[in-house]
């Protein structure tokens, strides 16, 4: 790559003011997507995951609210943006594909007017010239029939072709970077490789960013060329996607993928004891020091901060290096 | 003796009813036909809209078959009124596949465990809260928890009281639906865990729903595999997944995402016009019937 990536986080800090404190869902969490690269953001229920995409967005509703850090998008801190010009950023140059595409999209609309909305409000085309390029962007995601489909309301699709329709809209106006929130998770497994397959050619050939947020191991193999694994609002572990599957560090990453039903039918899964910890209740250690197999006498005192492992590879986890965690930036919120 | 005798089930659903038009008619399950033996657990996979779950609720008539035998232990359930289903019921229980929206926000979750006994009339007083306990613990609870609510539990929690609740009278057939589907990942391994300790314990025999074909390759012993209203394969485990013979079965499995980035992807796609449905089921192999 070379160049500087195309977006920075750096020790972006979201909490959420409940009861008095400040409950951090997303707690120091720095990454980077490259250009044309796709990072995979994985993480279960509770991780932080869809708030660091909704806070690079800066669409975090109250009591949330970004406390610190930096989103860099093409050197412009995002952060200090004003309103105003956060909005004519949002679609047009850092787009969103939500899971459950009836809700993301307007029912009452047909799919053709919310995707000429979309390039009107960026003033990209209107009228006919608009119209001829929702049914380009329609034949673009391969959407059967584009121009019949754009007369059509989102009811009368199926769950994977709504899910084409977003994913033309996400991309109506070229954006650099398309995040999307677990795309597939409502899909049928067989539609849901169709449209993996789609994000991968649309990266391609718009050579676009892909932010691809999952609890979905699987989705991570086959797409992400990079993997960030967040657990209860920290970043654990990042590395290169097959150094991840081949060569796990994080015990959480390790135990994670070993709770994957194998090829051993029949035998007890290894399962991961306890559940994720709420945020208003973390331990003072690594948060998943209660969990893990591997815990020894540091874990419980202080979060552990980033250890470099390899090229490309970090891990937060004293097993692999003694590094501890900042004191938070934000008081009360750890 | 097989447990459970399914043949030729058939439910119809009115569609596109309205002041102008009448009648259509869907097949959302179109001459099914299966047995599940006694202490098996028989996976029934297939993607949305393929009759699964349908199917499922057939069997104890939490839906009303169109037409077809449903038979336990040789009785035909369709024949019994509702009083008699009512008591074969004891022995047939389904747990869901959402345990936010199956488990009533106002019921302390003793009770929810409870009510079941209330219901059959089970028990009474100390006899009937110890049993509640042992539930508890059965299902892997600290019986200090029932008199919370379910809002109060986690996810994989309250899928235990919903599984401790199906156990309550001891039935012979649970029919889990997606029971760990909207599960965190690392809670799954948990539940799936004791429901294969517990159909140990408690001989238990269980029609397994399921969407997700890893883990219904790990803990069933026998898959039907459903597409559009119809079982197009049928067979040991194993055997579907290392021999797959119906076009549909291929494509499905091709379709399941590899934990390994440098697995080669060979997806399949289903020519879904090339699907002949009127095709019955043929034995391919012993024991292996796929509608080719």
């Amino acid at each position: 790559m070379g160049d500087a990536p195309l977006l920075e986080v750096e020790r972006l800090t979201t909490v959420f003011d409940v009861g008095g404190r400040a409950l951090p869902a997303v707690d120091q969490v720095s990454f980077t997507v490259g250009a044309g690269e796709t990072l995979g953001l994985v993480g279960e229920s509770g991780s932080g995951k869809s708030v660091t995409a909704l806070s690079i967005l800066r669409l975090v509703q109250p009591p949330g609210r970004i406390a610190s850090g930096r989103i860099r998008f093409r050197g412009r801190d995002l952060v200090a943006l004003r309103e105003r010009e956060m909005r004519a950023l949002r679609g047009a140059d850092i787009s969103l594909v939500f899971q459950e595409p009836m809700t993301a999209l307007n029912p009452v609309f047909t799919i053709g007017s919310q995707l000429e909305e979309t390039l009107a409000v960026h003033g990209r085309a209107t009228g006919h010239a608009a119209r001829r390029q929702a049914v380009d962007l329609l034949g673009a995601v391969r959407m059967p029939d584009p121009a019949r489909r754009l007369d059509e309301y989102p009811h009368q699709l199926s769950g994977g072709l709504r899910q084409r329709a977003l994913i033309a809209m996400a991309l109506a106006c070229r954006p650099a970077l398309v995040i999307a929130d677990e795309p597939t998770t409502a899909l049928d497994v067989t539609v849901q490789a169709e449209i993996l397959d789609l994000l991968r050619e649309m990266k391609a050939r718009f050579g676009l960013s892909l932010l691809l947020i999952t609890h979905d191991l699987g989705v991570i193999a086959e797409t992400a060329d990079r993997v960030a694994v967040m657990y209860a609002g920290r970043l654990v572990e990042q590395a290169p996607v097959r150094a991840l599957f081949h060569d796990p560090k994080h015990p959480y990453t390790r135990a994670l993928l070993a709770s994957v039903p194998d090829d051993r039918p029949g035998t007890p899964l290894r399962a991961i004891r306890g559940a994720v910890p709420s945020l208003g209740a973390l331990p003072p250690g690594c948060a998943f020091a209660p969990r893990c197999p591997d815990r020894f006498e540091p874990c419980d005192r202080l979060p552990p901060g980033e250890t470099r492992v390899g090229e490309g590879r970090a891990v937060r986890c004293y097993l692999h290096g003694d590094a501890v965690e900042p004191a938070a930036a934000v008081p009360g919120a750890r | 003796m097989p447990l459970v005798e399914v043949r030729h089930l058939v439910k119809e659903f009115a569609s596109g009813q309205g002041l102008l038009r009448r009648g259509a008619v869907v097949r959302a399950v179109d001459d099914v036909s299966f047995d599940i033996e006694e202490g098996e657990t028989f996976g029934l996979v297939g993607e949305s809209g393929s009759g699964k779950t349908t199917t499922g609720r057939c069997l104890l008539r939490l839906v009303e078959p169109t037409s077809g035998e449903v038979r336990f232990r040789g009785r035909d359930l369709l024949a019994l009124s509702a009083a008699e289903m009512r008591r074969v019921r004891r022995e047939m229980q389904i747990v869901f596949q959402d345990p936010y929206s199956s488990l009533n926000p106002r019921m302390r979750a003793g009770a929810i465990v409870e009510e079941p006994l209330v219901i059959h009339r089970m028990g009474a007083g100390p006899a009937r809260r110890r049993r509640v306990a042992e539930l508890f613990e059965l299902v892997g609870l600290d019986p200090a928890l029932a008199s919370r609510y379910p809002h109060e539990f986690s996810g994989g929690q309250r899928q235990r009281i919903g599984l401790a609740r199906a156990l309550a009278l001891e039935p012979s057939l649970v029919i889990a639906d997606e029971p760990v589907s909207s599960l965190d990942v690392s809670v799954q391994a948990q539940v799936v865990n004791l429901l294969m300790d517990l159909q140990q314990r408690l001989q238990l025999t269980y029609l397994f729903i399921a969407h997700d074909l890893r883990l219904v390759r790990h803990i069933c012993s026998r898959v039907a595999v459903m597409y559009r209203g119809r079982i197009v394969e049928l067979a040991a485990t194993a055997a579907i997944f290392d021999a797959p013979q119906h076009p549909y079965t291929r494509a499905l499995l091709s379709a399941i995402p590899v934990l390994d980035p440098d697995a080669p992807r060979a997806r399949l796609v289903l020519d879904e016009t090339a699907v002949d449905r009127s095709r019955p089921l043929r034995e391919v192999a012993a024991g292996h019937w796929a509608a080719i």
